[in-house]
């Protein structure tokens, strides 16, 4: 039995995991287009190292899905020849920290080569990444690599946090033109959700963030009548991949203290939603940045500036950013003091200088 | 199909009953670089092609010869030069059917041009207008290659998709001795043969990575032995003997278009000139050593073989010498018009549609270009008054 079978064939909504909404999209991608192929170390035999691509090899044979040999340079390169051969290469790099080998192919190549054509030479290829950490996996196995991709001109970057997201944004890079760096949490491989494949939720285009948790829910009696009207004790939170449950239950727990979070998940990195962002920024007046990747010269540093170049008028407080620590990823043992947990997103959102809004409040 | 169904699949056994997959020896080089031009062989080759040889080997030498000019006269950045090396980039250059791919590195702009490539579309690169100057699909040339060999997966992945839509499509990836280094050299050829993939790789060996000589490079017995160690025939060439590179090149082409996977082609070769006009050669090799190589000249080789099968005399190599100039004073002619450039076009080919970053950061050259232009007309309304 397939990955693909066991996420069921009805209609009806019926608990999935995001690894088999993945592997359900790279079947429903294979069989809709014969120029998808798949191609990586163990995808074919063994379904990959995470299942993601189970029954793929037996359902489409294996030069659909093919197992390489153990060399990622050489995976993505060929892919390269083959998208210039018109082929749909989606290629997957077991983990993370096991991509850089290829990362010449993909900075020099891959994120070059419409540009260097005229656009008469585009290169339709998927990057699936396993990233991230949070499965107690031991060195190499849990880093966030996405700084290096959004830092990379031609790339698109994205990172979902739901099943249906899953399925839909892997469809949708599949189907775009343009490369795409698609990083998997892995820690939500395992995830749960109710999901119908044979309905899949629409998705909107690469590219559109999402508020996952709007304001403005009631908050009891604690916001004060001050500052701009409305805003009360609101922020946003803003994340993707595996940081937005975090964000969320954030969000949930901040009720009990009187704080109204919005959570916004940027669903990609590249390209960056400046209009969600802001428009949830302005109607909050504070935001949070939460990411696993390092927070120097991480994706945080550049969404802060972003958002205070954009509504710097309308912030109450600096952005703050909840990231993981300037450290190489930590050894599984440690690997919660680094991660940004519910605890660490809360004291950032403790120190948005509510009380500079108390204090404009009774001026007025 | 998975390797578990499939007859006859690899599967490990346990010492003594283990043996090598396959007997090597079959795979390996000739003792010394194969020639034709010389020997009595070259009495077979066709004389319509010898002289197609000619015609492409002056042509060639020509052509270095004026890219080199253009680069002191402002017109080319930058250009490495392939004197030295025209018998392989015009064996390149001729062996392969329309249908077929050539994978240049950035050497190799001569080859491009011998397969019908315009060579203002294919000095673009070194000229700086653009990365790349033409649509790869129009005589099915990858963009020139600067990053070292990593084009040669490209070109693997290419002949094996090809292979995989049932087409009749082998590519031809040049490289040099230096980027037989890279590991991209190593995971193209790997690739290749586990995928029996229809490619032919064209090592041109002319003795320097810039000023590393070839010792330092690696200690191979020949750059052709590389091909045993991945399962594929590997073959020794004279790099100068253009008709000896075409038969080589040529009978690796007919193996892998009827399927019998892919072939590495080391040709030795020298390069005549510097690194590129930028680069001082006197400071890594002696002019004995130059002269040496002088002395085995590819044109000048070729040119006695024809003579002695009277297929040239002083008329026609003056006649080919003649339509050489020609050429080259239309290149001149046409490098010497200035490109046209247009900055807005910087953001136009990053993705499918602008990012609204990029459609922010374009409005902003703009509107830099617009308060430029409207500076440049005060000053010159200035210098009227």
């Amino acid at each position: 039995m397939t990955t693909a079978t066991a996420a069921g064939t009805g209609t009806a909504r019926k608990p999935a995991t995001m690894a088999q909404a993945l592997g359900r999209a790279l079947r429903d991608a294979m069989a809709a287009d014969p120029s998808v192929h798949v191609l990586g170390e163990d995808v074919g035999t063994l379904g990959g190292v995470f299942r993601v691509t189970d029954g793929l090899a037996k359902e489409f044979g294996d030069t659909r899905c093919t197992d390489t040999p153990l060399a990622e340079a050489g995976i993505l390169g060929t892919a390269v020849g083959m998208a210039m051969y018109g082929l749909r290469p989606v290629v997957e790099m077991q983990f993370d920290a096991f991509a850089y080998p290829s990362f010449e192919q993909l900075i020099s190549h891959v994120a070059k080569m419409r540009n260097r054509t005229r656009g008469a030479m585009p290169l339709p290829i998927t990057v699936r990444v396993p990233y991230g950490g949070g499965i107690g996996g031991v060195e190499h196995h849990s880093d966030s690599s996405e700084i290096y991709y959004m830092a990379t001109p031609g790339l698109h970057v994205v990172a979902p946090a739901t099943i249906a997201d899953a399925y839909g944004l892997l469809r949708a890079a599949i189907a775009s033109d343009d490369p795409v760096v698609f990083l998997e949490p892995k820690r939500l491989y395992w995830s749960k959700g109710d999901w119908s494949p044979d309905r899949p939720d629409e998705v909107p285009p690469i590219g559109q963030a999402v508020v996952r948790r709007p304001g403005g829910a009631a908050v009891g009696d604690t916001a004060p009548a001050g500052g701009r009207a409305g805003r009360g004790r609101s922020a946003t939170l803003i994340s993707y991949g595996p940081s937005v449950p975090i964000c969320l239950e954030a969000a949930e727990a901040a009720r009990a203290e009187g704080w109204d979070l919005e959570v916004v998940d940027l669903r990609s990195l590249v390209p960056f939603d400046d209009e969600t962002v802001c428009a949830s920024v302005r109607r909050t007046g504070r935001a949070v940045v939460v990411h696993e990747a390092t927070g120097f010269g991480g994706p945080g540093g550049e969404i802060a500036a972003r958002i205070t170049e954009r509504c710097f008028h309308h912030l109450e407080a600096p952005v703050l950013r909840v990231t993981g620590f300037d450290i190489p990823y930590p050894p599984p043992m440690l690997e919660r003091h680094h991660l940004p947990g519910v605890d660490r997103v809360l004291d950032a959102v403790a120190r948005l200088q509510w009380e500079s809004e108390f204090t404009e409040g009774r001026a007025v | 199909m998975t390797v578990l169904e499939q007859p006859g699949a690899y599967r490990p056994t346990p010492p003594p009953a283990w043996r090598p997959r396959a007997d090597a020896a079959p795979l390996l080089p000739d003792a010394e670089p194969y020639r034709l031009l010389g020997t009595a062989a070259a009495a077979d080759v066709a004389a319509d092609l010898l002289t197609r040889l000619h015609r492409e080997l002056v042509h060639g030498r020509r052509y270095n010869a004026q890219a080199t000019a253009l680069t002191r006269q402002g017109r080319l950045a930058v250009y490495p030069s392939s004197t030295g090396q025209e018998a392989c980039q015009v064996a390149a250059g001729l062996v392969l059917e329309e249908r077929d791919w050539l994978f240049p590195s950035y050497r190799d702009t001569l080859a491009a041009v011998v397969r019908g490539l315009d060579p203002v579309q294919a000095l673009t690169l070194l000229r700086g207008d653009w990365h790349s100057g033409y649509d790869p699909r129009d005589h099915r040339v990858a963009p020139l290659s600067t990053p070292l060999a990593t084009q040669l997966p490209h070109a693997v992945g290419l002949a094996h998709a090809a292979r995989l839509k049932g087409d009749d499509v082998v590519a031809l990836a040049l490289v040099g001795d230096g980027g037989t280094s890279e590991g991209d050299f190593h995971e193209a050829l790997n690739f290749a043969a586990v995928w029996q993939a229809p490619v032919v790789f064209l090592v041109q060996n002319n003795g320097f990575a810039i000023s590393v000589p070839l010792a330092k490079q690696t200690a191979a017995p020949s750059l052709a032995h590389k091909a045993v160690g991945y399962g594929m025939p590997g073959r020794l060439v004279d790099g100068n003997d253009a008709a000896a590179v075409h038969r080589v090149l040529d009978e690796a082409v007919r193996r892998a278009r009827s399927g019998g996977g892919p072939t590495l082609v080391e040709a030795v070769t020298y390069r005549m000139d510097a690194h590129t006009n930028a680069d001082d050669a006197t400071r890594y090799r002696t002019d004995d050593e130059v002269e040496a190589w002088r002395a085995h000249d590819p044109i000048a080789l070729l040119e006695e073989a024809m003579r002695d099968r009277d297929l040239l005399d002083d008329r026609s190599v003056e006649a080919v010498r003649e339509s050489a100039e020609r050429l080259a004073a239309g290149l001149r002619e046409r490098m010497n018009q200035e490109p046209v450039v247009d900055p807005m076009e910087l953001f136009e080919h990053i993705y499918a549609d602008k990012t609204s970053q990029l459609r922010e950061q374009a409005a902003q050259l703009r509107a830099e270009l617009e308060a430029e232009a409207e500076a440049e007309a005060d000053e010159s309304e200035k210098g009227a008054r």
